[in-house]
């Protein structure tokens, strides 16, 4: 076991599929001499060569579209897209190309890519490196949304996403690349070498996608999160002495439905967390999928804590975060009921 | 308001007016038509550079118009690629095979046979040509019009018959738009409905191919119209970059459904010079003359083979029929265009060459043309005993969560079971409608 933050568990999951599949490639933008802007890609290029990790052209477009055509050709690409908030031009080629292949061509030509990019705020990135576009990824057929909230689970998830045969959309919360974080902006940061899930197998893991995590046993209400807001849960509720018991999604499309509804039928009360923008965010889904399957088991309506429907402001990003304050004032409204 | 600083050393406001100029086509319906602005330079005026040559030592080709066969009905020029005649006669023999293939579909579209059909009528030369130069596993991906590809390399007639019908025997399982094939096994990408996508994919393949020392370029193509799309941009730059062995064809055939090739640029430049920006090769050819189709195609072959790097090849042609069976072209263009472009038909324009050469006559064509409309029908007739679309369902109605991933996760099953069971609620087992 070695000792990892977030990106070098990311960057040791590509090191560990391309020494054990050569038609695993790395590419994007700044990802090749330099080892990408968030150093998740260093050292690749110097170890499996040039023409396996190399630096694209500044168009997400193209870059998504020459994956889907390498993985026509029986490649495995690991495109990296710089932040999710540069994912847009590549909508068609994903939504329309990669999700579709496999469908429209009744298996013969298949899209086995995986599109690695840094997402969510709390780094002053202002509104164009800071967006959680999760939900759109979501809404597509034939995708596979995937967000880890850990080092261990991002290296676990990241070579299951590569070994999977579909295109997965593997979005990593920024925010903890570094270390978790409880909400509060104001206090010393933290680094994952006092986590347990910084500890990291150098060698080969992996976590099945659609599985989620129980992070936090309890009885009195259900927390649902991702990434980022895992860790801000878990310190809010701890704060607040509450029993909840805290699931971390891990993996949206496919979900772990199950383990959502055995919980929620448990404590009886649910309150779903993501950054994102709230309307016809993942959180709606969430809500909906929990009130058909566990309506009779309800003590009070299912909450969520979002980010609010505005573009990700820079000055106020603290304002913005649904933080320690937002997701107490949620979990008090459901626990009065 | 702020005063700005520099205060009355600015130079004053604008005072010309400004004007948006909106491209208009030179003919609409009821126009008499004129094409004598398209220039037809003659067959000897373009020349052959070595496949070696660099890409900025031959930018008049991205200008020209890269001929073989003359209107004389001869053969002539750098670019003649000196087929022998049996070749030429297969070549003449596929394009006239598209072509009733498209009438024969045509048809059984207006028959209400299926919902939608698109033919390449007078654009037969840009694929045949093209697929008999290129190796027969150089992949290619293809726009909507390209079936001469299919054909030119053999494929079965039925088989693209079952595809257009969403039949039993449809390898695509009904789910895909009549005419957007997928055949692997012949090298041929599967279609998408969205426009220029395939660009950057096929230089993905080709990157794919170089990266792992393969021997197998890729081809593509996409229309005018479509070169505006972001795709052929990033896959000109892409494509630039690294040297993929990738083949353009850009199918200039003057019409994107209603609007006419200047809504792509076609009135500041040629096509073929998108190419200069990029620094690939570029070459402008008479795409209704299917030697030179074949002869840059095959140039632009070995520049790949030879890791000289990508070539944008534009293909001067025209739409002699609507977009597709959705389309009605006497509402936005003179009818007299098609018969008055200047570059004539491709396959007349081979069919007189191989006439004038002593190889060919009107009375062989005349029995290959029949001998081609049996086969395509008794094709059709062997297709249609598989059904049509329509008429009952061809596919089991629990099939379409198929294929959506390799493995079907949990919220595709519980959908899945909750169709089958709104169907056995409703009394259904096959067929109808919910």
């Amino acid at each position: 076991m070695a000792r990892m933050n977030m990106i070098q568990a990311i960057n040791s999951a590509m090191d560990v599929m391309m020494a054990r599949d050569p038609d695993v490639i790395v590419m994007g933008e700044d990802v090749g001499y330099f080892g990408g802007v968030f150093r998740a890609t260093a050292g690749l290029q110097a170890k499996f060569g040039k023409t396996r990790v190399f630096d694209t052209p500044i168009t997400e477009c193209g870059i998504i579209g020459v994956a889907v055509g390498m993985g026509a050709y029986g490649l495995r690409p690991v495109p990296e897209i710089q932040f999710a908030d540069y994912i847009y031009p590549a909508l068609d080629q994903l939504v329309s190309e990669a999700a579709r292949l496999r469908y429209r061509s009744a298996g013969e030509f298949t899209a086995p890519i995986t599109v690695r990019s840094p997402f969510g705020g709390g780094i002053f990135g202002g509104q164009t490196h800071s967006q959680s576009p999760e939900g759109i990824f979501t809404h597509v057929s034939g995708l596979k949304t995937i967000i880890p909230s850990t080092p261990y689970d991002a290296k676990g998830l990241l070579i299951a996403a590569i070994e999977d045969n579909d295109p997965t959309i593997f979005f990593e919360p920024k925010r903890i690349y570094n270390g978790p974080f409880d909400g509060h902006y104001d206090r010393p940061s933290k680094n994952w070498s006092a986590h347990p899930a910084g500890e990291v197998p150098e060698d080969y893991y992996r976590i099945d996608l659609g599985t989620a995590a129980t992070v936090r046993e309890g009885n009195d209400v259900t927390i649902l999160a991702y990434g980022t807001m895992v860790h801000v849960a878990v310190a809010t509720v701890e704060d607040m002495g509450l029993d909840a018991e805290i699931i971390d999604l891990r993996s949206l499309v496919p979900l772990d439905i199950d383990a959502i509804e055995k919980s929620v039928k448990k404590t009886g009360r649910c309150v779903i967390v993501h950054e994102a923008t709230r309307t016809g965010g993942f959180g709606a889904e969430l809500s909906a999928q929990v009130q058909e399957r566990c309506f009779h088991h309800l003590e009070a309506p299912v909450e969520r804590v979002t980010g609010f429907d505005t573009p990700y402001p820079h000055s106020l990003e603290w304002a913005y975060f649904p933080g320690p304050v937002r997701i107490g004032d949620a979990l008090k409204k459901v626990m009065r009921e | 308001m702020t005063e700005p600083t520099g205060g009355s050393s600015l130079p004053p406001p604008n005072s010309q007016q400004l004007a948006l100029h909106v491209p208009e086509p030179k003919f609409r319906p009821g126009d008499e038509v004129d094409f004598t602005e398209v220039t037809v330079p003659p067959v000897d005026a373009a020349r052959r550079p070595d496949t070696a040559a660099r890409a900025d030592s031959f930018h008049d080709l991205s200008f020209g118009l890269v001929r073989v066969l003359d209107l004389d009905n001869s053969a002539g020029g750098q670019w003649n690629p000196r087929l022998d005649t049996d070749t030429m006669r297969q070549m003449l023999r596929h394009m006239a095979m598209v072509r009733a293939f498209d009438e024969r579909m045509f048809r059984a579209q207006r028959q209400g046979k299926t919902s939608f059909y698109m033919k390449s009528l007078g654009e037969e030369a840009v694929a045949v040509a093209a697929a008999m130069a290129l190796a027969s596993d150089d992949m290619c991906f293809p726009s909507y019009r390209q079936q001469g590809l299919l054909i030119a390399r053999g494929w079965s007639l039925v088989d693209m018959m079952n595809q257009i019908y969403s039949n039993r025997a449809d390898r695509m399982q009904g789910r895909q738009l009549p005419i957007m094939y997928s055949v692997k096994d012949a090298s041929f990408f599967s279609i998408s409905g969205n426009l220029t996508t395939q660009y950057p994919q096929a230089v993905g393949w080709a990157m794919a191919s170089a990266a792992k020392g393969d021997t197998r370029i890729a081809a593509t193509w996409c229309g005018e119209g479509s070169t505006a799309e972001g795709d052929f941009h990033s896959a000109c730059t892409f494509a630039s970059v690294y040297r993929a062995p990738v083949i353009f064809n850009v199918v200039n055939n003057q019409w994107a459904i209603s609007s006419f090739s200047g809504f792509a640029g076609a009135e500041q430049t040629t096509f073929a010079a998108r190419a200069i920006g990029y620094g690939i090769a570029g070459l402008r050819i008479d795409g209704n003359d299917a030697l030179a189709v074949y002869a840059a195609t095959r140039w632009a072959a070995e520049r790949a083979r030879t890791n000289q790097g990508p070539t944008l090849i534009e293909h001067f042609t025209y739409r002699a029929e609507g977009h597709s069976t959705s389309d009605d072209p006497t509402q936005y263009r003179s009818a007299g265009e098609p018969n008055a472009w200047p570059l004539g038909d491709p396959i007349v324009r081979l069919r007189d060459h191989l006439i004038a050469l002593g190889e060919w006559d009107a009375e062989r064509h005349a029995e290959m043309d029949k001998a081609l409309a049996d086969e395509v029908k008794l094709a059709q007739k062997e297709a249609e005993k598989n059904g049509i679309l329509g008429h009952g369902l061809h596919q089991p109605f629990d099939s379409m969560f198929e294929g959506v991933f390799e493995h079907m996760p949990p919220h595709l099953k519980e959908q899945q079971a909750q169709m089958r069971a709104e169907r056995a609620s409703a009394g259904m087992t096959q067929g109808g409608n919910v």
